[in-house]
């Protein structure tokens, strides 16, 4: 038989095989594009039209100045675009945005809105490009596994903050802060979106699950005091060492000068 | 002549030796010893009451002793421990308090005993020369001669010649013996697991990597595949085999032309384990594209081949060759291409 | 025929164990001729005594822990109650310590006692060998004795550090990781001894063990035996004294060793004990937990040592960048090198300091009577320009925390602490000694005029002076009394020839004494109070003091 006559007796159009790879190519280009932006699994939250008009009015009056009319960025602050809602919840309900002064890096201060507020400057980025939204409270619970948690944390966290989150130094002025008493909101929005010079740690690298485990992790090193008394801030051998020298040797010495000492 | 005099006679007995005293400069007009002060009277020795209540008070030191050790006897029983970790802190607490005042009751009580009513006179002790008299010293001497005479050490060169031979070596097969320790060095240091095709996988759950999965600003700690569920070695080959897996805009990694292929769109891996010590080179500071280790601040620049830019590391981070596979999965192209952690002599 | 012997029986109970005793032992000897023995009483001769009551202490508490310790590196999955490591892999070493901390009563307490009493053990034992440093108590015929307490010193660290490797948690293996990186840079050998100290590769299923055995038996023991000798030789020299009234080289002043300092010392080692009890009971220390078990690819922020270490873990810190040569096929890291054969050099400074002094002065003579530090500010100064290098290398092991807490950049801190490890010895040792000449002066202030008072009284010619009070005869002898030398110069030997041994003991010997205060000689003391007292200005001080 021929080629043309086997074409021709084929059941589907010549075009079908075009089409197919066409959509094939699309989708998982398109998605390859996505993924390579941004890589997050959770359900965007559908903001209203209202909301997202009173937050812009809000980034107009506060953040505009260094972020730029049009959240572009300027040499004042990077572009928003593609942040998302979760870094504005991060940053801007943990105090450290608006941002002020110079430094190696922005410190926490006093939170200027109300959850309100914050919630719709949130919707206002949001709409300017998909990026990680504000995770859902059944992540935040501290129900997950504390053991699971704190291996992950181990590997992926305590070398900047510490096997227990009690902060460290990067170079240059910079740090990663004390973890005690952060909300499990904020730590998961840090996670996804990575704050100044933290890493992002997206969906693939540290599942919802994952970072669960590590929020239940430091729910446990929060409520639960140290086992063997103070903790000298788990600061450890620096700490143990001056507390030995200072207390220790020091308050054996004033003894000594007591017990040699002439009885009056 | 300043520093030859020798010393005037001491009239405290067993001082017979003269010492040379160097440079010391003694002095004619050197004002004169006035002896022991006078004793200061306290006032448990003056005042019976005093002393009464001296007496009391460490009675009541021991008596406080008493019940601290009895505190701690009940402390052990009344704060059991259990699975909640509070109930070890109380334990810990309040045992130790026990044994706290148990303690120190004896101790400050015998001290306060010590100063208020033991007497407090000073007193003088004659030392003695820590040098030995000339007979002691000629004595010795005279044993000494004895014991060479009578065993003929000095006189017998071949008895003494080959006593220090054989002593000289009899402790050598006492070393040798520790040298099962470890088994001779071999290449060990040169390889790692990493072999052409190993998966880039996840530490600790050995999950492998899509080239997708690595975003920008992201970091993975990564283990090759395999690792996560090796029993024997585990730990020796991660120590080796670590490595640190970040993506970069690609506009901003300065490659040398060699190692351009090394790398993936822009995704880079190195050696986690640090070129001075050997800690694991963890902190990646996500803007300025820099890695930290936390041991002693050897800071790496990734734009650059993790060359070192600052701390006590001389060695650039080993680069692991990556690409992906069919899947789309992140593999390393071949082992590294030089040892990795610390420098050592045979590098 | 009976030979008549005389026995007179012992009445009492105390009686007849003393009387069994003897007769078995000699006791009676050893009461003689020790009972009375006299030491001398000041509060910086105890320091010694923390050190030992502490290592006292040590045994105490690690005998309980081995008990329950066990050293093996063999994996087991953690089922015990505390929570975030359940499920774990970990070493049965650190099984072992997690059970010791958290499933047994008095096990957390004996840790954190074992613990604590190590960190308080070597701090004693430091600040008691500066005591001696700066009191010049090393002098003959100590010089030994110096040698085997710096040898304690050694050994205490080794303890230590042998110690807090054992449960195998992630801080105290990321030491053993950087102590292995340190030894595979040696030249030649390293390899080899690294191999053979973890038996193959790093970590390894040895090295707990090893550690294990050398903690408990080998370092102990040392320790005990050097202990004793160091004890003995303070029985043989007696101890030292400070200068004063009736206090000599040739006698020692104090209180007698029976009642008087068994229950002063013996009190002591109570206090001692209750104040590590309840440090322990109050404070964590080592939180193995937290660490979680030795993994050579996690790190925590604040990765130091115990505080005895730190000095090296700085020094390691501190080498500038790309020392490392690389010379016909063999690799020379001198980033690592220089910090541990510099340490090595200290200690060996330290360790010949003794010998170096007495060469200078050439003083051969018994020394049983203490200096002041200010009377000796060479030797003082000498001691705070080594203290400052070390306190710079200590400080340096926490660049990272200083950097955090004080709000600083971590690279400045550095830089800083790069600058002042050479500067600050220097700068310590003219302060010092500048400041102990300025001692000395005013001392001889004070013996030739007395101590102000405050009072100003104005002389009938219009004059103010202020009234001195004058030292009475025992204070002042406290101030007049201390060592005096004089430089040296070259003079050729017998040969004609002036040696360059000579040469250097000569310029040392004004280093040392070139700027030096005497004490106040009797015929300046009666120049200074014909002066002072004149009869014009005792009878006008009269008059204004009855007012």
């Amino acid at each position: 038989m021929s080629l043309r006559k086997r074409i021709n007796g084929s059941r589907r159009s010549p075009l079908a095989a075009i089409i197919v790879i066409a959509a094939g190519l699309l989708f998982s280009g398109g998605g390859f594009a996505v993924a390579t932006s941004v890589v997050e699994s959770n359900i965007a939250t559908a903001y209203t039209a209202d909301q997202i008009a009173e937050g812009k009015k809000l980034f107009l009056s506060n953040c505009a100045s260094c972020h730029g009319l049009n959240s572009e960025g300027t040499k004042a602050g990077p572009s928003l675009i593609g942040v998302g809602a979760a870094s504005v919840d991060f940053q801007v309900g943990s105090g450290r945005m608006p941002g002020q002064g110079s430094g190696p890096q922005l410190p926490k201060k006093t939170v200027q809105f109300t959850e309100e507020q914050i919630g719709l400057m949130a919707a206002y980025v949001a709409s300017l490009a998909p990026g990680p939204a504000i995770p859902e409270d059944q992540y935040l619970e501290a129900t997950g596994d504390a053991a699971h948690g704190g291996e992950l944390f181990r590997i992926n966290c305590a070398m900047c903050h510490n096997a227990v989150g009690a902060g460290g130094a990067l170079t240059e002025g910079k740090y990663a802060p004390v973890l005690k008493g952060v909300s499990a909101k904020h730590v998961y929005e840090a996670m996804v979106t990575g704050p100044q010079s933290m890493p992002v740690f997206n969906d693939s690298n540290l599942t919802p699950t994952d970072k669960q485990d590590i929020i239940t992790y430091l729910a446990y090193m929060d409520e639960n005091e140290s086992a063997g008394g103070y903790a000298l801030a788990s600061l450890g051998p620096v700490a143990e060492g001056l507390f030995v020298w200072i207390f220790g040797l020091g308050g054996i010495i004033a003894i000594t000068v007591w017990l040699a000492a002439k009885s009056n | 002549m300043a520093g030859k005099d020798l010393e005037k006679s001491k009239e405290a007995e067993g001082f017979e030796h003269e010492f040379e005293s160097g440079l010391a400069v003694i002095s004619e007009t050197k004002i004169s010893d006035p002896g022991l002060a006078p004793h200061r009277v306290r006032m448990t020795d003056k005042s019976p009451k005093h002393a009464k209540n001296a007496e009391r008070q460490v009675a009541v030191l021991f008596l406080l002793s008493v019940v601290g050790s009895f505190f701690a006897l009940w402390a052990y029983v009344a704060f059991p421990i259990t699975e909640d970790l509070a109930t070890v802190r109380a334990n810990n607490l309040w045992l130790g308090l026990g044994m706290t005042l148990s303690l120190l009751g004896i101790g400050i009580g015998a001290v306060h005993w010590a100063k208020t009513l033991m007497p407090d006179f000073e007193v003088s002790e004659a030392r003695h020369q820590t040098r030995g008299s000339e007979d002691v010293r000629a004595a010795a001497v005279e044993i000494v001669k004895l014991a060479d005479q009578e065993s003929g050490f000095s006189r017998r060169k071949l008895i003494r010649r080959t006593m220090y031979g054989a002593l000289a070596l009899f402790p050598l097969p006492a070393l040798i013996v520790f040298g099962d320790l470890g088994p001779v060095v071999g290449d060990s240091l040169r390889h790692t697991m990493w072999k052409k095709g190993t998966r880039l996988t996840k530490d600790p759950t050995g999950i492998p990597i899509k080239a997708s999965d690595v975003t920008l600003g992201s970091v993975f700690h990564v283990i090759p595949e395999g690792l996560a569920e090796m029993h024997e070695h585990k730990l020796e080959e991660k120590a080796k085999a670590a490595v640190l897996l970040v993506r970069l805009n690609q506009e901003d990694l300065k490659e040398d032309e060699a190692k351009k292929s090394w790398s993936y769109d822009g995704i880079v891996a190195y050696s986690k384990i640090c070129t001075h010590v050997g800690c694991p080179v963890a902190l990646y500071e996500q803007h300025t594209h820099h890695l930290l280790c936390p041991c002693h601040q050897s800071t790496f620049d990734v734009t650059e081949h993790c060359k070192v830019v600052f701390g006590p590391a001389s060695r650039s981070l080993p680069q692991l060759p990556i690409t992906v596979d069919a899947e789309g999965y992140l593999i390393a192209q071949s082992d590294f291409l030089e040892p990795v952690g610390p420098s050592f002599w045979e590098r | 025929m009976t030979t008549a012997v005389s026995e007179k029986k012992p009445e009492g109970a105390l009686a007849s164990t003393a009387n069994y005793l003897d007769e078995r032992l000699g006791v009676g000897s050893i009461l003689k001729n020790f009972g009375r023995k006299v030491f001398p009483d000041h509060w910086s001769f105890m320091l010694g005594e923390v050190a030992l009551y502490s290592f006292v202490i040590l045994l105490i508490s690690g005998t309980f822990l081995t008990f329950f310790y066990q050293p093996a590196m063999t994996e087991v999955i953690y089922d015990g109650s505390y929570v975030p490591l359940k499920g774990a892999q970990v070493s049965i070493a650190y099984a072992s310590s997690l059970d010791i901390s958290f499933e047994i009563r008095g096990g957390m307490l004996m840790r954190q006692v074992h613990h604590w009493s190590a960190l308080l053990f070597v701090a004693a034992a430091g600040l008691h060998m500066l005591r001696v440093f700066f009191t010049g108590a090393f002098r003959k015929p100590r010089e030994i004795n110096w040698l085997v307490g710096f040898m304690l010193f050694i050994l205490g660290m080794a303890a230590g550090f042998t110690g807090y490797s054992l449960p195998d948690d992630l801080l105290s293996g990321n030491g053993l990781r950087i102590i292995d990186g340190m030894i595979k840079g040696i030249p030649v050998i390293g390899t080899s001894i690294s191999a053979g100290l973890f038996g193959g590769e790093f970590p390894g299923t040895e090295i707990v063990a090893r550690l294990y055995g050398l903690h408990i038996l080998l370092v102990p023991a040392l320790i005990l035996i050097f202990i004793a000798i160091h004890l003995f030789m303070v029985v043989i020299h007696k101890h030292t004294h400070y200068s004063g009234p009736g206090r000599t080289d040739e006698n020692v002043v104090g209180y007698p060793l029976m009642p008087v300092y068994v229950a002063k010392a013996g009190g002591f080692f109570f206090i001692v004990f209750a104040v590590v009890m309840l440090i322990s009971a109050t404070f964590t220390i080592n939180p193995i937990w937290n660490y979680g078990p030795y993994d050579p690819s996690p790190v925590s922020a604040g990765t130091q040592p115990d505080w005895y270490i730190g000095w090296l873990d700085g020094a390691l810190r501190l080498a500038p960048t790309g020392l490392d040569i690389s010379f016909l096929g063999h690799t020379y890291p001198f980033g690592v090198l220089i910090p541990l054969v510099g340490s090595l050099v200290f200690l060996g400074l330290v360790a010949v300091y003794p010998f170096i002094e007495a060469w200078v002065t050439a003083d051969k003579r018994e020394h049983h009577v203490l200096d002041r530090p200010r009377n000796a500010p060479t030797r003082t100064a000498i001691g705070a320009a080594g203290v400052t290098f070390y306190g710079v290398l200590w400080a340096a092991a926490s660049t990272d925390l200083i950097a955090t807490f004080f709000q600083v950049s971590l690279n400045q801190v550095l830089v800083s602490m790069q600058v002042m490890l050479i500067v600050g010895p220097i700068f310590a040792y003219i302060v010092t000694k500048r400041t102990c000449l300025s001692l000395q002066r005013k001392d001889r202030e004070i013996v030739l005029h007395g101590r102000e008072t405050g009072r100003i009284v104005r002389l009938p010619h219009g004059e103010y002076i202020e009234v001195h009070e004058p030292l009475d005869k025992f204070e002042m002898y406290k101030l007049v009394d201390f060592k005096d030398y004089r430089p040296t110069i070259v003079r050729p030997n017998e040969k004609g020839k002036i040696t360059v041994g000579t040469r250097i003991r000569s310029a040392l010997s004004r280093i040392y004494f070139e700027d030096r205060i005497s004490p106040v000689s009797q015929s300046e003391l009666n120049e200074a109070q014909a002066h002072d007292h004149s009869p014009a200005i005792e009878a006008t001080k009269q008059e204004q003091l009855s007012k």
